[in-house]
């Protein structure tokens, strides 16, 4: 039995709406996504952001595993959404541009 | 979603600790109480910082944008918009951001308002928005502060509070209370949730804001007294309150 | 380039102090995380040595504090940009236990509690190049710095040492970790400036 415990340090998926705003043209934060790894689909808001890193790691706020990860490298933007058997956005919520 | 610029209008101290700074933005394309912007600081040689702030003015037709900032004391961006940003300095901004915490006039539910110190900023855009808007929507709050110090938007809040379509609003100290208060200094918990939020069968829809140990608190007793987990929204600021 | 914020500078101190290219000088010691920050009692902790199949060494708490121990000063430098110098330090060097290992392999896979990864080359964990550190500054690590403890390899970006590290992964080849796989330079030496992939 595993008795680690962890300190949450997360903001939420609000918070990363604007990076991600210049990959997608909906908003993120009103998509619910399915954990690849539990099955729960929540609201990309409701996500564990973790931001204070050399990019954005969006965990799932049921069991914690990776949902989405993001790296702005130079000229180029890393996206791996492994995490996420999908993702399902609103396409009435296009983004101011 | 690209960079505008805004000019500071005005600048009003909340606190001690924290100011409300007015911008104008030729090309605002409106928004929504609740989302929030991210701001963006350019030193000389390039080093730039961004940080997210919640809009705190109710959608308005003058182009106006206000942000409360909070200083923290490890803070890199926010002692700088506390105390050296001046009236006629641009800055530069994103947004508006997000369409999950977000208060739109066309709603009617009894609305269950939870802010935790700086939390309040969005939910204030919400109350705002709700007044100028003439709203009937039946509105609480509940609002967590240290003491009453740290209260941001006292004066708004006592007129909103204490009129014709009112705003029901419960204060909670966590530190120091005022003199004569009837709870004694302490986090929110369950009794309280349970005696001054709405109570669960009406089905309001609830938007908790703060750091994110108090918004993950404060959520747990909202479910335990009743409210689906649909029907909460959440906005968290981090262990310190810092967006970032 | 955003437009000139006046008066702005950031957390940056105007040091004359030698840096890799792109740096700032930070006095303060910012944390960043891909994850929670893991809490792991003592008495559960341990750093694994394998191959992918077969551990080869395996310490508790107790036998790894029985190793020797060093106590050093070195420079951080985080590729997120900021650079910390003459941090202090105590821990095992990486050599003392690889010491009885016997591989042939070039890489490791350095793993964390939580799920973080980072790889590096063998010979950069060897020749007094990297540490497994236990204390910063004269006191025991704190988990939100990699406590109880973590790797230390400070001539490459500090993602690649890896806080709350519990082994060492041998490999025959290559394999890009957490960060490496998403856009991060699979070394990552600062003096170069190896941010990203495609760096030279």
């Amino acid at each position: 039995m595993n008795s680690h415990t962890y300190d949450y340090d997360y903001i939420d998926g609000n918070a990363a709406a604007g990076e991600l705003s210049n990959i997608f043209a909906m908003d993120v934060t009103v998509a619910e996504g399915q954990c690849a790894h539990c099955g729960a689909t929540k609201r990309f808001a409701e996500a564990h952001l973790y931001m204070q890193a050399p990019g954005v790691v969006a965990r799932c706020a049921v069991c914690e595993h990776v949902l989405l990860r993001f790296v702005k490298a130079g000229q180029r933007a890393f996206l791996d959404l492994r995490g996420m058997t999908c993702l399902i956005l609103d396409t009435s919520q296009l983004q101011e541009c | 979603m690209m960079w505008r610029v805004g000019t500071v209008v005005a600048l009003q101290d909340e606190t001690a600790t924290a100011r409300t700074i007015t911008l104008k933005v030729p090309d605002w394309p409106g928004h929504i109480a609740g989302q929030h912007v991210d701001v963006r600081l350019t030193a000389s040689d390039g080093y730039s910082a961004v940080r997210s702030y919640s809009i705190a003015s109710a959608p308005n037709a003058e182009k106006r944008v206000e942000l409360t900032v909070e200083r923290l004391p490890n803070g890199e961006v926010s002692p700088y918009l506390t105390q050296e940003l001046a009236v006629g300095d641009r800055l530069e901004l994103r947004g508006p951001i997000g369409g999950w915490f977000v208060w739109r006039t066309q709603q009617t539910e009894p609305i269950q308002l939870i802010a935790g110190g700086s939390g309040i900023v969005p939910l204030m855009a919400m109350i705002r928005s709700r007044a100028s808007t003439g709203s009937t929507a039946p509105f609480r709050l509940l609002y967590s502060v240290r003491e009453p110090g740290a209260v941001f938007y006292r004066d708004d809040l006592l007129a909103l509070s204490d009129c014709y379509n009112k705003v029901s609003l419960t204060y909670a100290y966590t530190r120091i209370p005022p003199k004569d208060w009837r709870r004694p200094p302490g986090r929110i918990d369950g009794a309280l949730i349970a005696d001054v939020t709405w109570p669960s069968n009406l089905a309001p829809t609830c938007y908790v804001c703060g750091p994110t140990p108090f918004v993950e608190s404060a959520v747990g007793f909202l479910s335990a007294s009743g409210n689906s987990s649909d029907k909460i929204r959440t906005e968290r600021f981090g262990p310190t309150g810092d967006r970032k | 380039m955003g437009i000139i914020s006046r008066g702005f500078s950031g957390r940056r101190s105007a040091a004359d102090a030698k840096l890799p290219p792109g740096q700032y000088l930070t006095t303060d010691f910012p944390v960043l995380s891909a994850g929670p920050t893991p809490h792991i009692p003592l008495d559960q902790w341990e750093f694994v040595i394998d191959d992918g199949t077969n551990v080869l060494r395996r310490w508790d708490w107790k036998s790894f504090r029985d190793l020797p121990t060093e106590t050093f000063t070195v420079d951080l430098h985080c590729v997120t940009r900021w650079s910390k110098l003459g941090t202090s330090w105590e821990g095992v060097s990486v050599d003392t236990m690889l010491a009885d290992v016997k591989t042939d392999a070039s890489y490791a896979m350095a793993r964390s509690y939580g799920d973080y990864t980072t790889n590096l080359p063998l010979k950069d964990l060897r020749n007094g190049q990297a540490w497994i550190a236990f204390r910063f500054d004269n006191k025991d690590l704190a988990p939100e710095h990699g406590g109880p403890a973590r790797l230390l390899v400070p001539h490459l970006y500090l993602w690649k040492s890896a806080k709350w590290v519990k082994g060492l992964t041998l490999m025959s080849h290559d394999k890009p970790g957490f960060w490496e796989s998403l856009g991060y330079h699979i070394y990552g030496d600062p003096w170069r400036e190896q941010r990203y992939s495609g760096d030279e």
